[in-house]
């Protein structure tokens, strides 16, 4: 019964999107927002790459939005899971165990690989793809691996919150000179330079280390969380928490009964 | 060059339906991994470097690298816990 | 023809992402799997995006070579507002999936099961006890007359692999 109103259910909402796409255009669509941008893109801003000039020129302050959105899901996040941080007894446990020598020295090997690459993608966001929330996510990558191969070692994790914080304090203090400049929120400052070389486009290659600085750290510490039991510290609410999960299964088994 | 479209939209449907299908759930998270890949090609197809990159890194990359680490704490959960009922 | 075909398939694969997802929300029972289904879904509507900015002959929006020169260029490009858009939401989407995911993770802390039914079963059991109420769902009403049959809880959560 359930299946075949699912079945029901996902064939009329097929038919309604394909009757919907029978109408769109492939390839064709006007575009007036894009076409203005793709004509003076280049001489307002000299970035070569225009997406980047999307992302951090003209939709700057969207951009600011997202980080703040990424911000509160990564903060979220680690509330809740040391809300139901586990008690770990230092000789046994039971999680990642080590994985003996190659893959420790392999992670040893590829993090300043890592690294290199991500710096790379994020300096050269304004001339080539990529940029800030790439070469982010590969930092975190580097940051992570090392923790995936020795598993027991620490994360720093105020050294994160700090990078983390003076990030985004950057991304937005460098929106506030322009206003000081009487420009716009968020205006690119300096000259433009000249395009497609690394020292161009005024303050967009700035911005965006600013965008790959706190993504990499909100994201390592993500996974770190995600990753470790982190139970230090925190023994007295894990306590108090495993009591009330026990009162809770007993009275489902109740319940169930 | 519609071929390879033809042949990525068909990689990506049968990923996306054996996510929902698969009765195991590293599988899902490995097809939910390939379909961000196919997608990755699709979007260099359409002249989106910068979000074909993204998708490569995030989609296939770090997302199925946070689902499998929830996976590992959820079966971590489970093994303690049939412990303690034993 | 060709064209026709392109715009069938495109439009085709991000529809048919958007539809499995969205099937797979309504239907699915596992919260782990809706939250994978969630981003299948997701992606489908990315991939909608970046298809609404496509134009044909179209290079990427990214100036090289003589173009850098030759401002303003003849060469056509594509629209970079949607590429630019669908760049912050990928990234959204993986931190929302992970809060999801540390929203899972409690929920199986506190209930020890992932199955929806199960768990709005004992959500509702929960609730009646702490408010003192008998419950509809207790031991004293008999066992053929719940309405909904009792769900399975075991293998909820198999990992595959170590059957």
């Amino acid at each position: 019964m359930r299946n075949i109103s699912a079945l029901v259910f996902a064939s009329g909402l097929a038919f309604l999107l394909l009757v919907i796409t029978w109408q769109f255009i492939l390839g064709g669509a006007p575009m007036l927002i894009g076409e203005a941008i793709l004509q003076q893109a280049a001489e307002e801003l000299g970035a070569a790459n225009l997406v980047t000039s999307v992302v951090l020129g003209y939709r700057g302050i969207d951009t600011l939005g997202e980080i703040a959105i990424l911000f509160t899901a990564s903060t979220a996040t680690s509330l809740v899971l040391s809300s139901i941080a586990e008690k770990t007894s230092a000789k046994s446990k039971p999680g990642l165990r080590d994985d003996g020598t190659i893959l420790a020295s392999s992670a040893s090997l590829f993090f300043p690989l890592l690294m290199t690459i991500g710096l790379y993608i994020i300096l050269h966001g304004h001339l080539t793809p990529g940029g800030g929330f790439q070469g982010g996510v590969i930092l975190a990558a580097a940051f992570f691996l090392p923790l995936l191969a020795v598993p027991g070692r620490g994360v720093n994790h105020s050294g994160l919150a700090l990078v983390e914080g003076f990030a985004g304090a950057s991304f937005i203090v460098i929106g506030i000179i322009a206003l000081f400049q009487g420009k716009a929120f968020l205006q690119p400052l300096f000259g433009h330079g000249e395009m497609g070389s690394l020292l161009s486009a005024g303050s967009l290659p700035l911005l965006y280390i600013a965008v790959g600085l706190k993504v990499g750290a909100e994201l390592s510490g993500l996974l770190a969380n995600l990753a470790e039991p982190s139970g230090n510290g925190d023994e007295t609410l894990s306590a108090t928490e495993s009591a009330s999960t026990e009162q809770t299964s007993m009275q489902a088994e109740k319940t169930k009964s | 060059m519609i071929w390879v479209i033809a042949l990525m939209v068909f990689i990506m449907l049968v990923g996306a339906v054996t996510v929902l299908l698969v009765d195991s759930h590293v599988s899902a998270i490995a097809a939910s991994s390939a379909v961000s890949l196919a997608l990755s090609v699709i979007f260099v197809i359409l002249q989106a470097p910068d979000v074909a990159m993204t998708e490569a890194v995030v989609g296939s990359g770090l997302s199925s690298v946070i689902l499998a680490l929830a996976l590992f704490r959820l079966n971590r959960n489970k093994a303690k816990m049939e412990q303690s009922d034993a | 023809m060709t064209t026709n075909l392109i715009h069938w398939l495109l439009y085709g694969g991000a529809m048919g992402l958007i539809v499995i997802g969205i099937v797979g929300v309504v239907t699915l029972t596992n919260i782990f799997r809706i939250i994978l289904a969630l981003v299948i879904a997701e992606a489908g509507a990315n991939l909608l995006l970046v298809i609404a900015g496509y134009r044909f002959d179209a290079i990427a929006p990214i100036l090289t070579g003589q173009a850098l020169s030759a401002m303003p260029t003849t060469q056509i490009m594509v629209d970079p507002v949607p590429q630019a858009m669908v760049l912050t939401s990928i990234v959204i989407g993986v931190g929302v999936q992970a809060l999801a995911l540390a929203l899972v993770l409690k929920v199986y802390k506190n209930y020890q099961t992932l199955d929806l039914r199960e768990i709005h079963h004992r959500m509702l059991a929960d609730i009646d006890h702490s408010s003192g109420v008998i419950s509809l769902l207790s031991e004293e009403q008999p066992k053929g007359e719940r309405p909904l049959p009792e769900p399975e809880t075991k293998n909820v959560l198999n990992s595959g692999g170590e059957k």
